[in-house]
């Protein structure tokens, strides 16, 4: 870790602009993830910007129904909060599958967005990635290849996005809301948030330079039956083998969207209309144009028979 | 004292304090974070610096360049060790690889420097600066494609055979040729190796976290070429071992190293990402069991080989040890190959041998149990031995297999289990039981220890044995009380410093009954001495309550020691019983599972182990060992891999968050249950180890349930859902 | 937005790539250099002050920027109690409570800790005046090499006090319920925390035997 000077925010603007104009600054809010990357020195920020001190931790209505969570609310606050468990309880689902209990304390829900991969060969500043270095080559490929992409990958970078509560802002239409260092504010749909990686796998997200979130907005509830599944090797505290953030509602339309399977929360909107079809549709449709390794090929028959089993989950409870 | 008979009635055998269920005499210190482990000794060496290993990038090849000046510069910092300045280093009789690495690199993450500044932030930050150049050279880092060229290992026996095997196997009317794999696991201990180093003059001492004091001591000093005098290892405290703390690791060494060249006590913790793959594994084997039987299920034939590998000059994962002693059969044959590979070091973790051995050979078991048609528990039984199946002349200590068997099935319900598997289905889970044999040979170690009573009356224990969570303070404490006839609040326990009696150490499960029965040695001196002091006859006197009864007189020991303490050394050394006698710790292990019958996801729901491993000196510290071991049983049944990549040479998954082990939510309820036993074959305790019997077998109970559960079967550790997802039952 | 199908794997671009990965091997640390400017590796350290209360004790300590809150309790105010596993939010040894809730405190920074309310194992209890939850653990024998234990104790305290505060958990059945206390409620509560020597069944047995008491 190198050394780093030190600066609380006054205000998300006044972020934005200190973080536009002091050379290699970086936002820090949980830092769960920040500091972890900074220790093994993949993250190299010279100057931080401690953004605990704003005022964006409330949870609260907007005009058109919906609910805003502002950046800095906990992963356990948004998980627990009254609204979000009796009107999108996929989110909470989401959250609480992620991490740990002390993680979820510390964590907020804009650093939960910018989560980095948990590629090992990412972690390994020994190892090629073109994440890490472009460049440098993709150590992944042809390597243990278990826990990547199947889909939306590229010759570059076939890392996934390790984050439960984006696959479920994903489903639920989320709305990034951010300032820029000249005040200006902006809405970006969470589906065009996060990007793939191409030959860029080093970008994750449209965030310009300097860009801080300031909140996440879900619109109206849309209610149904939401179910989070979430598989893994062991029962808890470990990143997704592949997981299934699912809407259904009584008349059997819905929405689905994947996790740990994608450089992105996972979604293909095509693949909501063959819902009624059953999961062999709806898999077909999100996984088209899968790209697998030997080590991860079983990804896509998990995702089928997770998809089916929650699929039938959902359909208990409406029965 | 030598041990050379079995053991008669002595004061062991009263049983007032041994035995006894009590609580751990360290608790309030673990519990209150004041026991002090090795990196946090403000105390001893206040103005330590901290130092900060750089690994290797490379598995094998050599450093062509190394460029320390930039992190020589960088602030605060001290010294930068390398080969190059290190001066010349030996190494340690128990290490294979170097712990300093250069110009030659055995291994990925091997020590290549020591970076030493005042403050751990400015150490880490500088050892990114040291630049090394490398020379990549070919490596062989798979396990199944140098198989071919693996060799018989130098040491040990290789090869095992009686009977015929081939013409046995041929003419068995059911059969069974198997292949199993067991991948490389990591310890994974929760306190990383660690080291405080401090020289004064030319001795050196190392507050270290080390499970063998002795032999680490002599490993220092022939590493750093000082004698072994003038090396001190202290370790009272340690945050976990399970064979990976037994030798000398890089942590010593770079704290040593570093210490004198920065002429100021420092502190070396390896960073968990290097841990890995810098320090020792238990090895990956491949395994091929073949048991051949009667209609009725007798074994006739039984073979077991296995392959694994190693660093030049390692030695073989000794998988088949236990398949020489289990099951009866006339015709048997083992064999261990051991091929050269350049992965980081194998080495000893937990049951080393067995744990993998019992992994592969328990799911055979059931495996030609279904073939021949019977019940798992009832082949097991039917195929028990009381003599060595090697040598029908020599038999078992005490053997009550079946006894752990049968007391298990009936407890756990063992009757429910439904024969056909994949046949019990609850909602979305596929319901499943299995059970496993647990085996694992007691061995017995040389071990000493000093007492002295106290003129105040409190009795003080010391022995440079260690406590690894295995409880070895309160068994000690417990043995010493009942010697003395003392209740256990007026011993203190000191261990783990090599100015104390050499002891057996912690490792092979022999420390408990061999630390024990050293300090029993001690005691019996002492009992004569005080006996000698109160003018009566040591033999007859009875050590009760604080008191010596003697001729029907009632004599306070403070009496003996009015005027001034009493003290008393002594050892336990072994004569030939185990030679005589084979000495070994048996179990059953019993588990119930549920499958999702979807997802393939694995839950356990019970648990439970019967053992029979002689006398228990604490069921409370003795049952922890054995939930332990489950749970690393577990780990090792359902996740723990070392995954190779084998391009690159290393194990990619090299920390806590990808090297996955159990947490509380994979872990049931545990039960287990002690056969009441005593061994006078094994020591005056009559106790033997446990704490490695606990992980034998758990794994392949584990599998075999999932297979009872979904009718597939799975030969290669870990049973992770992608190896059997594609053939579970459609949606 | 439909899935980028912009690209295929081939044997040779597996192979390719693996080659390249290997001859990049070769090169040293692979991590991008300098930054743009600024502070750099061999840069001064950076300090600054920060005044907490832990243990019910005001502490004023000038720091280092880099150290985390593990450090600057085990080495700057020597509360060794506190553990480093491993560094990395991955084993939960170094959990302490801080204002009312528990973190890890390997993962944050001390600096960003200012007025905080800071209770560590030393806080709960001593030798002689342990906590409920500490004596729980030594009379269940909720421990074995002791080096996770105090992030055990501290987790477990929490999690009563979560549960109480109706935050739910992965296993809560019904969110829209109250949470409550269950055994399978603690198992997942508390996986944040490895035990490597696998005393789980003991420590639930004595945060049961706590949380029963409690009720």
């Amino acid at each position: 870790m190198r050394p780093f000077t030190y600066e609380r925010a006054e205000s998300p603007q006044a972020a934005a602009a200190a973080a536009a104009k002091t050379p290699n600054a970086r936002f820090i809010a949980g830092g769960t993830n920040l500091l972890d990357l900074m220790k093994i020195d993949i993250e190299q920020p010279a100057h931080l910007i401690d953004v605990n001190g704003l005022d964006l931790a409330r949870i609260e209505g907007t005009d058109d129904g919906g609910v805003r969570i502002g950046a800095l609310v906990r992963n356990t606050d948004l998980a627990a909060d009254a609204r979000i468990r009796r009107d999108y309880p996929l989110l909470s689902r989401a959250l609480l599958a992620g991490a740990s209990g002390q993680l979820r304390n510390k964590a907020t829900t804009a650093g939960n967005l910018l989560q980095r991969t948990r590629c090992p060969y990412f972690y390994d500043t020994n190892q090629a990635c073109n994440k890490r270095l472009p460049g440098s080559g993709c150590a992944a490929l042809g390597g243990f290849s278990r826990s990547h992409a199947v889909v939306g990958g590229s010759k570059a970078c076939i890392a996934v996005h390790p984050s439960d509560m984006a696959v479920a802002m994903r489903a639920l239409d989320a709305t990034v809301e951010t300032v820029k260092p000249d005040g200006s504010v902006r809405r970006i749909p969470i589906a065009d948030f996060h990007t793939l990686p191409g030959n860029t796998p080093h970008i994750e997200n449209v965030l310009t330079k300097g860009e801080l979130i300031t909140a996440v907005t879900l619109p109206k509830p849309i209610g149904g039956h939401q179910l989070y599944h979430k598989v893994r090797d062991r029962a808890s505290y470990a990143f997704a083998l592949v997981s299934v953030a699912l809407v259904v509602q009584a008349n059997g339309s819905g929405r689905v969207a994947l996790g740990g399977v994608a450089h992105k929360p996972w979604r293909v909107e095509a693949a909501d209309a063959e819902l009624p079809k059953g999961a062999k549709a709806v898999a077909a449709r999100l996984l088209a144009g899968a790209q697998t390794t030997d080590d991860n090929a079983f990804k896509l028959t998990l995702v089928e028979r997770t998809l089916a089993a929650t699929l039938a989950e959902a359909k208990e409870r409406t029965a | 004292m030598k041990f050379d008979t079995p053991a008669t009635t002595n004061p062991i055998d009263r049983l007032k304090v041994v035995g006894k269920p009590v609580d751990r005499i360290d608790g309030p210190l673990k519990t209150t974070g004041t026991a002090p482990y090795a990196y946090e000794r403000h105390d001893v060496a206040p103005d330590h610096a901290y130092g900060y290993v750089v690994g290797s990038s490379i598995a094998k090849g050599r450093i062509v360049a190394i460029d320390t000046s930039k992190a020589r510069r960088a602030p605060g910092v001290l010294a930068v060790v390398t080969a190059q300045n290190a001066g010349k280093l030996g190494k340690g009789n128990f290490n294979t690889a170097r712990l300093l690495g250069g110009p030659d690199i055995e291994h990925y993450h091997q020590a290549v420097a020591v970076v030493v500044a005042e403050t751990f932030e400015q150490a880490r930050s500088a050892a990114q600066l040291v630049h090394v150049d490398y020379a990549r050279a070919k490596g062989t880092f798979d396990l199944a494609s140098a198989k071919g060229s693996a060799t018989k290992p130098k040491d040990g026996k290789p090869d095992t055979a009686v009977g015929d095997f081939d013409k046995a196997f041929a003419a068995s009317a059911v059969t069974l040729d198997a292949t199993y794999t067991t991948p490389d696991q990591s310890h994974a201990m929760m306190e990383p190796h660690a080291t405080i180093a401090a020289w004064e003059g030319d001795r050196l001492t190392l507050w270290t976290a080390n499970q063998m004091v002795d032999w680490s001591r002599g490993d220092v000093a022939k590493t750093l070429g000082i004698p072994k005098e003038n090396v001190r290892l202290v370790s009272p405290y340690i945050g976990g071992g399970f064979g990976g703390k037994l030798f000398v690791r890089a942590d010593a060494i770079m704290a040593a190293l570093g210490a004198r060249a920065a002429g100021r006590p420092v502190a070396v913790a390896l960073q968990r990402p290097l841990m890995m793959n810098n320090t020792t594994h238990r090895p990956a084997t491949i395994q091929r069991i073949r048991i051949g039987t009667s209609k009725e299920g007798k074994i006739d034939a039984i073979a077991h080989e296995s392959w694994s590998g190693d660093l030049p000059g390692g030695g073989p994962e000794t998988a088949v040890s236990q398949t020489r002693l289990l099951y009866a059969g006339p015709n048997r044959m083992t064999a261990m190959r051991l091929a050269v590979l350049d992965l980081p070091e194998g080495n000893a973790m937990r049951a080393p041998g067995e744990a993998p051995g019992m992994m592969a050979l328990e799911i055979a078991i059931d495996e030609i149990a279904e073939k021949v048609g019977m019940d798992p528990v009832e082949f097991r039984v039917l195929n028990d031995t009381q003599v060595d199946p090697e040598n029908p002349k020599r038999p078992f200590s005490q053997r009550r297999f079946v006894e752990c068997m049968r007391t298990g099935a009936k407890k756990f319900g063992w009757e429910r289990r439904a024969a056909r598997p994949g046949s019990v289905r609850e909602g979305r889970w596929l319901k499943g039981l299995g059970v496993a044999s647990a085996f694992r040979n007691n061995l017995v170690m040389k071990s000493a220890a000093r007492v002295r009573l106290e003129r105040s009356g409190r009795l003080v224990v010391e022995t440079d044995m260690t406590d690894i969570g295995t409880g070895s303070y309160t068994i000690i404490g417990q043995t010493a009380a009942e010697m003395l006839g003392l209740p256990l609040d007026r011993v203190d326990v000191r261990l783990g410093d090599s100015s104390f009696p050499v002891s057996a150490g912690s490792g092979g499960q022999w420390g408990g009954n061999s630390s024990t029965a050293g300090v029993y040695a001690a005691c019996v001196k002492l009992r004569e001495a005080i006996a000698q002091k109160l003018g009566v006859d040591a033999n007859t006197a009875v050590f009760d309550g604080g008191d010596v009864v003697a001729n029907d007189r009632r004599v306070p020991l403070t009496k003996a020691v009015a005027g001034g303490d009493i003290v008393a050394e002594d050892g336990m050394e072994y004569g030939d019983l185990d030679e005589r006698y084979q000495q070994s710790t048996f179990g059953a292990h019993f588990v119930e599972v549920r499958v999702d019958a979807a997802t393939g996801e694995i839950r356990i729901d019970r648990m439970l182990a019967v053992c029979a491993a002689g006398r228990i000196l604490n069921p409370k510290s003795a049952r922890s060992q054995v939930i332990g071991a489950m749970t690393m049983g577990v780990g090792a049944a359902l996740m723990e891999e070392l995954v190779v990549d084998k391009r690159l040479g290393f194990f990619v998954n090299h920390d806590l968050a990808l090297y996955e082990v159990p947490v509380h939510a994979d872990i049931p309820h545990q039960e287990v249950v002690f056969l009441d036993e005593t061994d006078p074959i094994s020591s005056p305790m009559k106790a033997k180890g446990v704490g490695e019997l606990g992980i034998c077998g758990v794994a392949a109970a584990v599998a075999n349930a999932v297979y009872n559960a979904t009718g597939v079967r799975v030969r290669d550790y870990p049973v992770t859902l992608d190896k059997f997802l594609d053939k579970l039952p459609p949606v | 937005m439909a899935p980028s199908n912009d690209w295929k794997f081939t044997r040779r671009d597996v192979l390719k790539m693996g080659a390249m990965s290997v001859t990049a091997l070769a090169a040293p640390r692979l991590v991008a250099g300098g930054s743009e400017s600024g502070l750099g590796a061999t840069s001064k350290p950076v300090t600054a002050k920060v005044g907490m209360e832990v243990n019910g004790a005001q502490q004023a300590l000038e720091l280092d920027t880099r150290t985390t809150l593990l450090d600057a309790l085990r080495e700057h105010m020597h509360l060794t109690g506190t553990k480093k596993g491993c560094d990395h939010g991955q084993c939960g040894a170094c959990t302490v409570i801080v204002d009312g809730r528990r973190i890890n405190s390997c993962l944050t920074l001390a600096v960003m800790h200012e007025g905080a309310k800071v209770t560590t194992i030393e806080g709960l209890g001593r030798p002689g005046s342990l906590h409920p939850m500490q004596a729980a653990f030594v009379k269940h024998d909720g421990y074995q090499c002791g080096y996770c234990t105090p992030g055990q104790i501290c987790s477990a305290v929490a999690v009563l006090d979560e549960i109480k505060a109706d935050i739910p958990s992965h296993v809560t059945g019904d969110l829209t319920a109250k949470a409550s206390f269950s055994r399978t409620e603690v198992r997942e509560r508390m996986s944040g925390n490895i035990c490597r020597c696998g005393a789980y069944s003991n420590i639930h047995d004595a945060i049961e035997e706590v949380a029963g008491g409690a009720a």
